[in-house]
């Protein structure tokens, strides 16, 4: 197979099948979430009980307390590289033109002096979270195949972007495919692994701050 | 008997200083990426050079490949070279027809056997034996591999040659093939481009015969010269690019600034070739300098690769229906799970047998 043909496969069916698994599996997902259901809570709320959810959505997603203290380098890198992939993924031009292509919604992009930065530090970020994972004994003990496995997924598309972006290693539209595939196959296995938190983390976290506050718990 | 005429002898015929030749020969070493030492050397072995047999085999083509050779503006070197090789086998050029025609290929590869340069200008059709183009009565098949048989190399010449092209796109009715599909036993040069550059073919014919060998090819049998770059690399629009400044229709303020056409649907980042550098007409522009986007005509399937005009980021092909049918899928997988949840989990409820004080007691 030639650079062209695998570029071609990549843009046309990987892409249809890596979406078609995608929505299949997220829309899965929600069914299996909302069919869990919910006690009733019978019990009157407390009294400004609605900022319970918001007030956890943000303290939660700022470092406090002990935490802040004793796993500053885990919370320094994982916002170093979600801001990363934040800005490289949704303010690329051509990643602009995609989502337009399949949400038909735009918006202005970051120059490229931009993007690159911010994906080689989000690259820095998940290379330093690999190898505090490996060596700190806790974490090492903690994590599974599993955490592997998303780690690389995420890792892929970030690497072999900043690559095919830089012309480095391979010609560019084998680079520029193996990119796009990565991509895909982050995209496909999203729902089925941990990375589903895309979706499911705030609404996780003003849920949990909801029920709190519903029992006057302060978050 | 007067002694043969060198290339040297010709072009002084034809009014081109010895100096005009001596920059093209630098410039040939200079494009073909060769130390400066081998200008002098392929001015020394092309100015004695006596003139090369060259067949030139018109298969699926349009003739644009050798349209944009022999239709230069001034007499140049490169079209001066064209003109010294024995051409002894082109159907746009040769005075003969017919008969006679055939007659002079057959002379020419009987006593050029071994040393003749084969060119090829369009793809092979290969469906149903290649009755889908024939020459004399004979299928393109036959007469390739006849002429590829005691030719010392072959030069594919444009896209369609080099890769299949237009003929070999989607749905390729005459099963249309690249000559490289068929010539296995002798080296084969792409020279691609709808059409490719008129340096890009002399070039390679320049090199063979200063050096008796192939220029380095890349991995598509390219030669790396002319082919080793993309043209976004080289495109003089490729800051807008970085800085993201985009033209969003060809009459938009961003295309009169000539900003990226990258959104317009522009080849270039894909695209290995030379028109950025070399130009066209005589160095006058390439198409991204006349406002429209790289067509990436000198990569294999650049008919089909999802538009000219779809930039190079977005599906080539729609993606709502799959996307409908996997939310259906998904919809329809994720109820019956519910389902089955919930029947597993009344059984369970009536299944259960509450636990007496008695049951606590059986030992």
């Amino acid at each position: 197979m030639d650079a062209m043909t695998f570029l071609l496969w990549t843009r046309g069916p990987g892409l249809q099948i890596a979406l078609a698994l995608f929505l299949l599996g997220f829309v899965l997902r929600l069914f299996e979430l909302f069919s869990l259901g919910r006690p009733p809570d019978l019990a009157v709320p407390r009294p400004g009980y609605r900022r319970g959810g918001w007030r956890t959505l943000a303290a939660r997603s700022l470092p406090a307390g002990t935490f802040a203290r004793q796993a500053y380098v885990t919370y320094g890198l994982s916002y170093l590289f979600h801001f990363g992939l934040f800005f490289s993924l949704l303010f690329f031009a051509p990643h602009i033109l995609l989502f337009r292509e399949i949400i038909g919604i735009s918006w202005p992009a970051l120059p490229n002096a931009w993007i690159n930065a911010w994906a080689l530090l989000a690259i820095a970020a998940l290379l330093l979270m690999l190898v505090q994972r490996l060596i700190h004994p806790v974490k090492r003990l903690l994590s599974t195949t599993h955490d592997y496995f998303a780690w690389a997924l995420t890792f892929a598309p970030l690497l072999t972007g900043y690559l095919a972006f830089q012309h480095a290693l391979l010609p560019y539209t084998w680079m520029l495919g193996i990119h796009i595939l990565s991509a895909e196959l982050l995209l496909a296995c999203l729902p089925f692994t941990k990375l589903i938190h895309f979706a499911t983390l705030f609404v996780a976290r003003w849920y949990n701050g909801d029920i709190a506050g519903r029992k006057g718990v302060a978050s | 008997m007067a002694p043969p005429l060198t290339f040297l002898d010709y072009i002084d015929q034809h009014g081109v200083s010895r100096r005009a030749f001596l920059k093209f020969c630098a410039a040939a070493a200079s494009s073909l990426a060769l130390p400066t030492g081998a200008a002098a050397e392929i001015a020394a072995r092309l100015g004695n050079m006596h003139r090369p047999s060259v067949i030139w085999l018109s298969f699926q083509e349009c003739t644009g490949c050798t349209e944009s050779l022999t239709r230069s503006f001034a007499p140049t070197v490169e079209n001066l070279m064209f003109n010294f090789l024995s051409l002894d086998y082109h159907h746009t050029l040769q005075a003969a027809a017919g008969t006679a025609a055939e007659a002079a290929k057959a002379t020419a590869m009987r006593e050029n056997a071994g040393r003749y340069l084969v060119v090829v200008e369009g793809a092979v059709p290969r469906r149903d034996g290649g009755v889908y183009s024939t020459i004399a009565g004979r299928t393109n098949l036959d007469t390739l591999a006849e002429a590829a048989q005691h030719a010392a190399a072959v030069i594919a010449v444009g896209s369609c040659a080099a890769f299949g092209g237009i003929p070999n796109a989607s749905p390729n009715p005459t099963g249309a093939v690249a000559v490289h599909d068929l010539v296995r036993d002798k080296p084969v040069v792409n020279v691609p481009g709808c059409p490719p550059i008129p340096v890009a073919i002399t070039g390679v014919v320049a090199h063979y015969l200063t050096f008796n060998r192939l220029p380095e090819l890349d991995h598509l049998g390219r030669p790396r010269a002319f082919y080793g770059n993309t043209i976004h690399d080289r495109c003089y629009r490729r800051p807008f690019y970085d800085q993201g400044k985009f033209a969003k229709s060809f009459d938009d303020e961003g295309a009169r600034r000539g900003w990226c056409l990258y959104e317009l649907g522009c080849k270039g980042p894909v695209t290995y070739n030379s028109c950025a550098t070399l130009k066209w007409n005589d160095g006058t522009s390439f198409p991204i300098e006349s406002g429209h986007g790289c067509l990436g005509c000198s990569e294999p399937h650049f008919w089909d690769a999802g538009g000219f005009y779809r930039p190079l980021s977005t599906p080539t092909r729609p993606v709502a229906m799959a996307a409908a049918a996997a939310v259906g899928a998904g919809a329809a997988a994720g109820a019956a799970m519910v389902l089955h949840n919930r029947r597993r989990k009344r059984r369970a409820k009536q299944d259960h047998q509450p636990a007496t004080v008695n049951d606590l007691e059986k030992k």
